[in-house]
């Protein structure tokens, strides 16, 4: 990928993502989302993770839905967009977020690995859907099996949270 | 990145959009107009030339001069951007579907990527994002019904659409559509498998899985498109016009563009994973000259028209689901029946000889 | 083959812009009239609208949603399996068995939703 499509992409995911936080209207906050996915879709897609980006569009696309009916069903939009922001809280979530950067920062700079120039990656040659299904059923089918019995619990939560028991 | 490769991708773009889709959706609406009529033992539109083949290019005229009303207590952005959230989806997904064999050399697919398939679900699952948001935008009550009732019904049926074609790839071993139209060059057609070694009795306890898929899937399609007897979202004469009732002009004509782009799309697809998409038994590919890879595009698009036609028969044949119908047959018939089907496929894949 | 995402990235912009220029087209040339009162109201066959402009919807709207990505994420994971399945079954059967257990698992689920009347929407 020509870099500049990756700073497009990038900043297309950080300037939604921001307004994900930042809009006041919830509906606006779910779409900005959807655009924020658009844009790591197409980057994990330059890291020739053709697989997981599409997948990142695919079941995103249904969660953001889900959310988007919750907005209209549940919240008042007008008492919504009224709502002050509560400076005290802003500013102690920039400090934190801040305090974050510089951590990372500093870590960043001591650890030895992250200094040096690593050789760039061969390109895959294989498909990347054949790669993580051949992974998948060896090395990985018990943590398969268990990603199986989480989306059970999940599954029963929602029916059980959503379902009133008739008295 | 080569200029060539810029120039015949936007060539290639340009052309299935401008002078495939756009003219197929318009004499799509004039064919189910023609089609209805001859159901229903009546003309259809016969007064704009002869047999009233411009009617469409008047409509189009039509749609375009009139008034493009904004109501005072929509929600303006979001009013707007809905119709484009509509139609650009079944007009990207086409980008994935092998149209033609080669022509000059130049393959006939705007892009052959190595997820063909997920491609295309992951963007036509967007699609429902331009019908809720239109619904709820109007600020009305028939809209903003249509939008939730096809929210359900668009993700329920999206779950029969992807397990239906799970048998395919069971084959094929590989997403891109490419090779689903390669193997059955080599193999014979998904559902009717008459090419190579016919008589050999494995392909055809495997057309059997095949066929259920193909079913499956055409009726999946048939509601993701808001289509009769799975017109809920629109129904006239429960919902006015379900969600773009509040719409008019062009952004009512986009609506409705997306929605037969999304049905011409989709019986491409159709067409690519079960009936072998541009080939025909007989017929050489674009290499053998350029006119081998005109008629292969023809036969493509003969295809289409003929999935088309399905689609407009069923529709003025079946009267139109309930909504608790309508979701008992997504979630418990057709989930059941496409999931058995994979385990059935894969079984007399694995246990059944193959030869 | 990142190279064959190119086109589509074109046909994204290419769908953008037909998309924008044919509102802006008809914004153009399209009539203009008069803006009344009458016709800013929501249109509800003729009469003057009643009540909220967006009714409450049942819940199950939403369930049905919630499912939807549960069981999303289970065809996802069917893809990888139906493109290394043809190679792997040549090796051993245990390919089938895991899908078919994971696939079991989830089931124990669908069946509860089912027999809660979760996807029953007569009610």
């Amino acid at each position: 990928m020509p870099p500049f499509l990756f700073w497009l992409f990038a900043s297309l995911m950080l300037v939604f993502g921001a307004a994900v936080v930042l809009n006041r209207n919830p509906v606006a906050s779910a779409l900005s989302l959807v655009v924020s996915f658009l844009g790591l879709a197409a980057l994990f897609m330059s890291l020739d993770a053709y697989f997981v980006g599409i997948i990142q569009v695919l079941v995103y696309a249904g969660a953001v839905m889900v959310l988007f009916l919750f907005i209209i069903m549940l919240l008042n939009l007008r008492a919504e967009e009224g709502r002050r922001i509560n400076w005290l809280a802003a500013t102690g979530g920039i400090v934190v977020a801040l305090i974050l950067v510089i951590q990372i920062f500093s870590v960043i700079g001591h650890f030895q690995a992250a200094r040096q120039t690593f050789p760039s990656l061969e390109r895959s040659t294989t498909d990347d859907v054949w790669n993580i299904g051949a992974l998948l059923f060896s090395n990985y089918n018990l943590p398969f099996q268990i990603v199986g019995v989480l989306v059970l619990v999940a599954t029963i939560g929602v029916v059980l949270l959503s379902k009133r028991e008739p008295r | 990145m080569d200029p060539f490769f810029i120039i015949t991708s936007l060539l290639k773009i340009v052309g299935i959009l401008f002078v495939v889709i756009l003219p197929m959706v318009s004499y799509a609406v004039y064919a189910e107009r023609k089609v209805s009529a001859a159901i229903q033992d009546r003309l259809g539109p016969n007064r704009v030339g002869p047999a009233g083949l411009f009617q469409p290019i008047a409509d189009m005229f039509k749609l375009l001069l009139k008034e493009d009303f904004t109501p005072r207590n929509v929600n303006t952005f979001y009013y707007w951007l809905a119709p484009c959230l509509a139609v650009m989806p079944a007009i990207i997904t086409i980008a994935v579907v092998p149209f033609g064999s080669t022509l000059f050399g130049v393959p006939m697919v705007i892009a052959d990527v190595n997820v063909g398939i997920l491609f295309v679900f992951a963007i036509a699952s967007l699609g429902v994002y331009g019908i809720v948001i239109g619904g709820w935008a109007s600020n009305s009550k028939y809209p903003f019904l249509g939008g939730i009732r096809s929210s359900s019904q668009m993700l329920s049926y999206e779950l029969s659409l992807g397990l239906a074609v799970i048998p395919v790839f069971l084959l094929v071993g590989n997403l891109r559509l490419t090779s689903v139209v390669r193997y059955q060059i080599e193999h014979g057609w998904f559902i009717a498998p008459f090419v190579g070694d016919w008589m050999n009795p494995w392909k055809w306890v495997l057309a059997v899985p095949m066929i259920i898929s193909f079913l499956v899937f055409m009726i999946a399609i048939f509601a993701e498109t808001n289509r009769l007897p799975f017109d809920l979202p629109e129904a006239e004469q429960e919902l006015a016009g379900g969600y773009n009732t509040e719409y008019s002009s062009m952004k009512f004509a986009l609506f409705f563009l997306g929605e037969y782009a999304a049905m011409i799309t989709g019986s491409a697809v159709i067409v690519t994973l079960f009936f072998g998409g541009w080939h025909f038994p007989g017929i050489p590919d674009g290499s053998r000259g350029w006119i081998f890879g005109v008629i292969n595009i023809a036969v493509f698009f003969a295809k289409v028209a003929i999935m088309i036609f399905i689609f407009m028969w069923v529709r003025w044949t079946l009267p139109r689901f309930r909504y608790d119908q309508l979701m008992r047959l997504g979630w418990l018939f057709f989930f059941e029946i496409a999931l058995v089907n994979i385990f059935v496929a894969a079984w007399i894949l694995a246990y059944f000889p193959s030869s | 083959m990142l190279r064959e995402y190119l086109p589509v990235l074109l046909q994204i912009i290419v769908a953008m812009l037909f998309a924008a220029s044919a509102l802006l087209v008809s914004v153009l040339v399209g009539a203009s009239g008069k803006r009344t009162r009458a016709k800013d109201t929501a249109y509800e066959c003729g009469m003057i609208p009643q009540g909220e402009a967006q009714p409450r919807f049942s819940v199950k709207f939403y369930l049905v949603a919630m499912l939807f990505i549960l069981f999303d994420l289970e065809i996802v994971f069917m893809y990888p399996w139906a493109v290394v399945y043809k190679d792997a079954i040549k090796q051993s059967s245990l390919i089938f068995w895991s899908m078919l257990s994971f696939i079991s698992i989830l089931m124990v689920g669908y069946i509860y939703a089912l027999k809660k009347g979760a996807l029953e929407f007569r009610k």
